[in-house]
C-alpha cells in the first residue's frame, strides 16, 4: 500500500460523508429560537403572576434547567438534541443536560466516587474556563471604569 | 500439525472443526436485517443486571452456554477458553466466565478479538494442546459509550462517519470432527497505522490493516478473492468498506463481488440511524456464530474468509492526540 499518511488522510476524506451543515444550522437556529421564545414567555408569565422582575429573571433559567434535567432523566433530551443540535445544547438547557447526564450515568459507581467525582466530566471545562473568563472580564472592566 | 506458509499464514492440518457455536444480541440488533438468525436476545439493555458492565459479562456467559448447548457438551468437556472484550482489563470476559471452571486465556485485540481467539483456538486444537477450545468475545453499546465517549443521556451529536457499537456476543467451540466446517488457515495481522486520529472514523483507521492482512493471506496461500464464496470483514462500516475496496483494487485484488462487512450487515443503515454501520467485538462475533454458520449448515457457503478488524485506541490515547492503529486477523473457514 503506497500511501503516505497525508495521502491516506486525503483518500479517507474522500470516502467520509460530511455532516449536513446547512440542515444542522437551520434546525439549530429554529429550535434555539423556540427555546429563547419559550424563555421570554416564561418571563412574561411570571411577571403576570405579580412576581418581582428580578426574581422572575432568576426563575426563567431555573425553569429551563428543571425542564432540561427532567427531559434528560426521561431520556427525551438526546432525541431532541439529535435533530436540533446546538439549538438546545448552546442555551442553558445544554448545560443542564451536561451535568444531569453523568449524574444518571455514574450512579452505579456510588454517590461519592461515581456521581460526586464524575458529575462535571462534561460540564467541567465550561465551569472552569467560564468562571476564569468572567474573572478576567471583571478585572478588565474594573480597570477600564477606574481609568475612564 | 500447524505449518507456517509464506510470511504470515499458518495452515492447519488436523481439521480443527467448529463443533458448536452460539450468540446473543440486544434489541436493536434483533430488529436489524439479520434479526431472524438471532435466536437469543433480550429487549432489556441491562439483561436483568444492575449495570451495563454486568450485562456485558452476562452476554458472554449466555453465548458460551448457547454454544455448549449446540455442541451438546458441558463446561467440563472444554479444555480452554480464549476470551476478550472492550472493557478496561477485559472484565466483560473474566467476570462473565469466572464460574465456568475452564482454563481461561484473556485476549485483547479490540474488535478483532473474534478472529484472534478463533485463530489461537484453532492452532491449540490442531496441535493437540487442547481437545476442545472456545473463542468468545462481546461488546455492549452502553458500556462502550460509557468508556469511550459520553454519558448515554448526554445530547452529543455524532458525525456521519461514526459507528454504533453492537450489543452482542458470540462463542465458537472448536474440536475434532470429520464432517463439520473447519479452520483451514489463519493469518494473524500486523498493527497498521496510517495516521488517522479521528476516533469517530474508525472505519478509516482500520481499513489499511484489513487490506494488509488480506494481501498477506492471498500472497502466502497463492489464492485470489474469487477462490472464496465470501469474504467477511468485521466492522469497517460504510466508510471503511469503501476504503478497503479501493486499497485492494490498488493492489490488483477485486474483492467487491464477494466481500461483505458485518458492520454493514448488522443494521439497516437507512432506518436504524447507525451512521456508518455497526462496530464492536460483538458485531463480527454474533454474525459469525449465527448467520454465517447457518449458511454453512445449509450448504450455501463452503469456503470463506472471516476477518475481524480492530481499532487499537484507548480513551487516553485519543485525548493525547495519538493516531489510531488498526489490526485485523483472518481465518479461512472451509467445509470438509
Amino acid at each position: 500500500m503506497q500511501y503516505s499518511n497525508e495521502n491516506y488522510k486525503k483518500l479517507a476524506g474522500e470516502f467520509s460523508p460530511k455532516s449536513p451543515k446547512v440542515k444542522d444550522f437551520v434546525f439549530a437556529f429554529v429550535v434555539g429560537g423556540i427555546v429563547c421564545v419559550f424563555g421570554q414567555l416564561l418571563l412574561e408569565l411570571f411577571l403576570c403572576l405579580d412576581i418581582k422582575e428580578e426574581i422572575s429573571e432568576i426563575l426563567v433559567p431555573c425553569t429551563l434547567i428543571f425542564i432540561a434535567v427532567l427531559f434528560t432523566g426521561l431520556k427525551i433530551f438526546p432525541s431532541i438534541a439529535k435533530f436540533s443540535g446546538a439549538g438546545v445544547l448552546v442555551p442553558i438547557t445544554g448545560f443542564a443536560n451536561a451535568v444531569a447526564s453523568p449524574a444518571i450515568e455514574f450512579k452505579n459507581e456510588g454517590f461519592v466516587l461515581g456521581v460526586g467525582s464524575k458529575i462535571f466530566t462534561v460540564a467541567g471545562p465550561v465551569i472552569l474556563y467560564g468562571t476564569t473568563a468572567s474573572v478576567i472580564y471583571g478585572v478588565i472592566y474594573y480597570i477600564v471604569r477606574a481609568v475612564f | 500439525m500447524a505449518k507456517r506458509i509464506g510470511k504470515d499464514t499458518v495452515i492447519l492440518e488436523n481439521y480443527p472443526s467448529i463443533i458448536g457455536y452460539g450468540c446473543v444480541v440486544g434489541k436493536k440488533e434483533k430488529e436489524g436485517p439479520l434479526g431472524s438468525y438471532f435466536n437469543s436476545f433480550d429487549n432489556d439493555a441491562r439483561f436483568g443486571e444492575k449495570s451495563f458492565e454486568k450485562a456485558e459479562s452476562r452476554l458472554q456467559k449466555i453465548a458460551v452456554e448457547n454454544a455448549l448447548k449446540k455442541a451438546n457438551l458441558s463446561e467440563k468437556d472444554i479444555d480452554m477458553i480464549f476470551a476478550g472484550d472492550l472493557l478496561n482489563q477485559c472484565i466483560g470476559s473474566t467476570f462473565g466466565l469466572r464460574k465456568m471452571g475452564i482454563s481461561l486465556l484473556g485476549l485483547y485485540g479490540a474488535c478483532s478479538t473474534m478472529a484472534l481467539g478463533l485463530g489461537i483456538s484453532a492452532v491449540m486444537v490442531d496441535s493437540g494442546a487442547a481437545n476442545t477450545a472456545i473463542a468468545v468475545t462481546s461488546s455492549h453499546f452502553c458500556s462502550a459509550e460509557r468508556q469511550y465517549r459520553f454519558p448515554l443521556e448526554y445530547g452529543a451529536l455524532r458525525p456521519q462517519t461514526a459507528q454504533r457499537t453492537v450489543t452482542g456476543s458470540g462463542a465458537t467451540i472448536l474440536g475434532k470432527s470429520n464432517v463439520l466446517p473447519f479452520i483451514n488457515a489463519v493469518t494473524f495481522g500486523k498493527v497498521t497505522d496510517f495516521g488517522i486520529t479521528d476516533a469517530n472514523n474508525m472505519g478509516a483507521a482500520m481499513a489499511p490493516s484489513a487490506a494488509s492482512t488480506l494481501i498477506s493471506f492471498f500472497n502466502d496461500t497463492n489464492t485470489m478473492p474469487c477462490d472464496y464464496d465470501a469474504i467477511y470483514s468485521g466492522d469497517l462500516g460504510d466508510v471503511g468498506t469503501k476504503i478497503l475496496l479501493k486499497l485492494m483494487l490498488d493492489e490488483g485484488y477485486d474483492i467487491k463481488p464477494n466481500h461483505n462487512d458485518c458492520g454493514l450487515m448488522m443494521f439497516d443503515r437507512k432506518k436504524q440511524d447507525v451512521h456508518s454501520g455497526g462496530s464492536g467485538c460483538g458485531c463480527s462475533a454474533s454474525i459469525l456464530n449465527s448467520y454465517i454458520m447457518n449458511e454453512f449448515e445449509t450448504n450455501k457457503l463452503k469456503n470463506i474468509l472471516f476477518m475481524s478488524t480492530g481499532a487499537l485506541l484507548s480513551p487516553t490515547s485519543t485525548m493525547q492526540g495519538e493516531s489510531i492503529p488498526g489490526i485485523s486477523h483472518l481465518v479461512n473457514i472451509k467445509m470438509r
